[in-house]
């Protein structure tokens, strides 16, 4: 126990404690500051009772406002199920003609449309819907698997090649990399797709390729490269090109085959949900 | 001509000041400091013609402020039936036939800008007539010392029940007047919340507990402001806070018909006893009548002040005195330093009501005006926005053809549903395209409901060839019947020809 004196200038007792002739006035503590101290106890013990609060071994205590968080989720979510029951129970029963044509259905359509894609199918598709190369255009009026409104809701509700039993699924034949056409054939086939396009090409390459074409390539892209949306076969005469328009890639295309995937959106979204996206998409390609 | 408020004060004045503000004038000029206490100001009662038009005013006001939400004006379908709403919710302001939408804000600032000229014009007139009549400040002070002489009695009578000691008589009145005060300020922030909702549901909904929280903590704010204002801030909110006494001042000169003291009437001033001769001295009797009365705690001798809000109520105190004295009334009256001035050097006064400053105030009121009135009357009805497409800026088609989407904000600010016809021009041979429909040459039609805005996606498709590489300068076209909206885009080819 040091020694307890009353400090000379003040009259206050000091604690004694002293470093380099400094020594600490023993002050009270400020009586605002000790009852707000006090009060926080206070609230301390009320909010314990009211609250969760104490961990125990089964649990906790619950309090008595049976206070949770995920609870207030849940409410929530159901809150905006509601919300949104009269727009979603109209999307339900209209069909798609219906609710494109419907002012009303057709601006909340596009709206909930909107916001799907621009969280599921924009990282593909783009922002706009534009696509890149490997990644369809969704803008234009060229469509793998049908540009109607049943035709997207449909590839939309299956997805593409997913190996889901019902989904799209479409399969060109890696004729090089397979090794079913030699190099050569494979670059008359190149110049004879080039011909197709209406664009400049190797006049005796195109009429080598010619059988080769409707021996290996008719079955899908049809006798005159005009292609079948029910086949998923890309039409060769429309100038758009999923994989590149130039010699090289159309060679690398034929060489590979390559194809690309699109989730089964069915499995995560409700139909309303995918009637809405339809709706979007085939807003926003002009319609076909 | 220097308005100089000392100009006749002798150096007796300045030791003993007899009004509020001189003394805090004198005290701040010792003492120095950033903070002076108030002064208290204990405004007497006074009749006359000037206290009658502000009584007359304070009622008429008030019944404005108050009756105006609950007038009811039709309006077709849903629309709210109050005539003055301002409807944060909707976006729409309603002011009996005319309703405004947010974009038609410019109308609300033209408005200000109007009622800004007209104070000017006014002041540059008739002084500050705004601050001593119509402002709220002056209102609802003036009503709250009214509640406080009926609690506590007039100016004599309150400075004793001031300087008394605590007794049961002092609380009452203390009690009840900030009681009566109170429920003033509460009816005031009340009334104010029924300017923004259905006034005969808002008052369900409040009283109910279930009315928005918005209409709580703007009822509770100004209850406290009110009460705080009027109660105690008083004069100070003019002198300290309010920037209008600093501005007004550049719109006043020596030609302003203000409260005036006439000093060349006045002077020299003294007490008078029944009987004395007038001949060789001032009507002035110093018997502080218009200072006591002053709300401002000014004294108006003093020449013209910061803190005179132009009320006339030492003009009334005045005259009742010069009316007992046998004096000719309009010592004190609304009139103009120059006057006073000239009739000091014995040449008759010249008043100027028409003087530049005035034709410029005017001139400008008139031309806002008539902006105003042109632009309320030739208001379409019918308002366009075009968004063009970002991304992509442009969509090839199979054939050659480019396709352009727009995304069309058509306002229709009529009572009734309207069927627009959009049609574009700057590219020949188009086609228009909505969703829902078939792509054709003709407009394409957009029904929008009454009162409302529909946003409608259009596609432009221009045939191969009808378009250069470049960016075409292209406009659409709204119109029904004769209302009619128009709006400049730009149709890219995004270098596709």
């Amino acid at each position: 126990m040091s020694d307890r004196e009353v400090d000379e200038h003040t009259g206050v007792e000091t604690t004694g404690h002293e470093w380099d002739g400094i020594r600490e006035l023993d002050n009270p503590l400020p009586r605002w500051w000790l009852w707000i101290m006090y009060a926080s106890i206070a609230v301390a013990i009320v909010y314990w009772i009211l609250m969760p609060a104490w961990p125990g071994i089964h649990g906790y205590t619950k309090g008595l406002l049976h206070q949770s968080d995920r609870a207030a989720v849940v409410g929530e979510l159901k809150d905006l199920k509601t919300l949104r029951g009269v727009q979603g129970a109209r999307l339900t029963k209209a069909s798609l003609e219906e609710i494109e044509r419907d002012p009303e259905l057709q601006a909340y359509a596009l709206t909930a449309g909107q916001a799907v894609f621009g969280d599921n199918c924009a990282t593909c598709h783009g922002v706009g819907g534009a696509g890149s190369k490997g990644y369809p255009n969704l803008r234009d009026d060229v469509w793998l698997w049908g540009g109607s409104l049943e035709d997207i809701q449909h590839t939309i509700t299956v997805g593409v090649r997913t190996g889901e039993p019902h989904a799209r699924f479409s399969q060109m034949p890696a004729f090089g990399r397979d090794q079913m056409l030699s190099e050569g054939q494979i670059n008359d086939l190149t110049e004879y797709v080039v011909a197709l396009s209406r664009r400049a090409a190797d006049k005796a390459a195109v009429a080598r390729a010619a059988p080769l074409f409707a021996e290996q390539c008719a079955t899908c892209h049809g006798v005159a490269g005009t292609g079948d949306q029910t086949k998923g076969a890309p039409n060769l005469t429309d100038g758009e090109w999923l994989y590149g328009a130039d010699r090289t890639s159309i060679h690398g295309q034929i060489f590979n085959g390559r194809g690309g995937v699109m989730p089964t959106w069915g499995a995560r979204f409700d139909p309303e949900t995918i009637k809405a996206l339809a709706v979007y998409i085939h807003a926003n390609a002009g319609g076909q | 001509m220097v308005i100089d408020r000392t100009a006749h004060d002798g150096a007796k004045r300045e030791a003993h000041p007899v009004s509020a503000a001189a003394r805090v004038r004198a005290i701040s000029s010792t003492k120095g400091g950033l903070y002076q206490a108030r002064v208290p100001i204990y405004p007497k009662l006074v009749h006359g013609v000037w206290r009658r038009v502000k009584w007359a005013l304070l009622i008429a006001t008030l019944a404005i402020y108050y009756v105006t939400p609950w007038i009811r004006w039709e309006r077709p379908g849903a629309l709210p039936d109050q005539a003055v709403l301002v409807d944060f919710a909707h976006g729409r302001f309603y002011f009996f036939f005319i309703q405004l939408w947010p974009q038609e804000v410019y109308f609300i600032t033209g408005l200000l800008v109007m009622g800004a000229l007209a104070l000017f014009l006014v002041t540059a007139l008739f002084g500050r007539l705004w601050c001593g009549y119509a402002c709220p400040q002056t209102v609802w002070t003036d009503l709250f010392i009214y509640v406080e002489r009926a609690f506590e009695g007039d100016r004599n009578a309150r400075m004793r029940l001031d300087a008394a000691p605590l007794s049961f008589d002092k609380v009452w009145r203390k009690t009840g007047k900030h009681l009566a005060w109170l429920a003033i300020a509460f009816g005031t922030g009340g009334a104010w919340i029924f300017y923004f909702h259905d006034a005969p549901t808002m008052i369900r909904s409040f009283w109910s507990g279930e009315g928005p929280a918005t209409a709580y903590v703007f009822c509770f704010l100004l209850t406290a402001t009110t009460y705080y204002f009027a109660g105690f801030m008083r004069e100070q909110v003019c002198t300290y806070l309010c920037p209008w006494p600093r501005i007004q001042g550049a719109m006043l000169d020596e030609h302003s018909r203000q409260v005036t003291y006439l000093k060349d009437r006045g002077e020299t001033r003294g007490p008078h006893k029944k009987g004395e001769t007038w001949e060789g001295r001032g009507d002035c009797i110093d018997c502080n009548a218009c200072v006591v009365v002053c709300p401002a705690g000014i004294d108006i001798r003093d020449g013209s002040q910061l803190e005179c809000i132009n009320c006339g109520l030492c003009v009334d105190a005045c005259d009742e005195i010069m009316d007992k004295v046998g004096r000719p009334r309009g010592l004190i009256a609304y009139d103009t330093d120059a006057a006073v001035e000239a009739r000091s050097c014995g040449k008759p006064a010249l008043y100027k009501p028409v003087r530049p400053r005035t034709i410029y105030y005017a001139s400008a009121l008139v031309a806002v005006s008539v902006m105003m009135a042109w632009g309320l009357t030739h208001r379409s009805v019918v308002d366009l926005h075009v968004l063009r497409d970002r991304n992509p800026m442009s969509v090839r088609l199979q054939d050659g053809s480019v396709r352009d989407g727009y995304t069309l904000k058509i306002a229709n600010r009529s009572f009734r549903d309207r069927t627009f016809e959009a049609s574009f021009t700057g590219v020949a041979g188009v086609r228009l395209k909505t969703p829902g429909t078939p792509a054709g040459p003709g407009p394409v039609r957009v029904t929008v409901e009454a009162n409302n805005t529909r946003a409608a996606r259009i596609f432009v498709i221009a045939p191969p060839g009808s378009t250069t590489g470049a960016d075409t300068a292209t406009a659409f076209l709204v119109r029904d019947g004769k209302d009619q909206a128009l709006a400049k885009t730009v149709f890219t080819s995004g270098g596709v020809q």
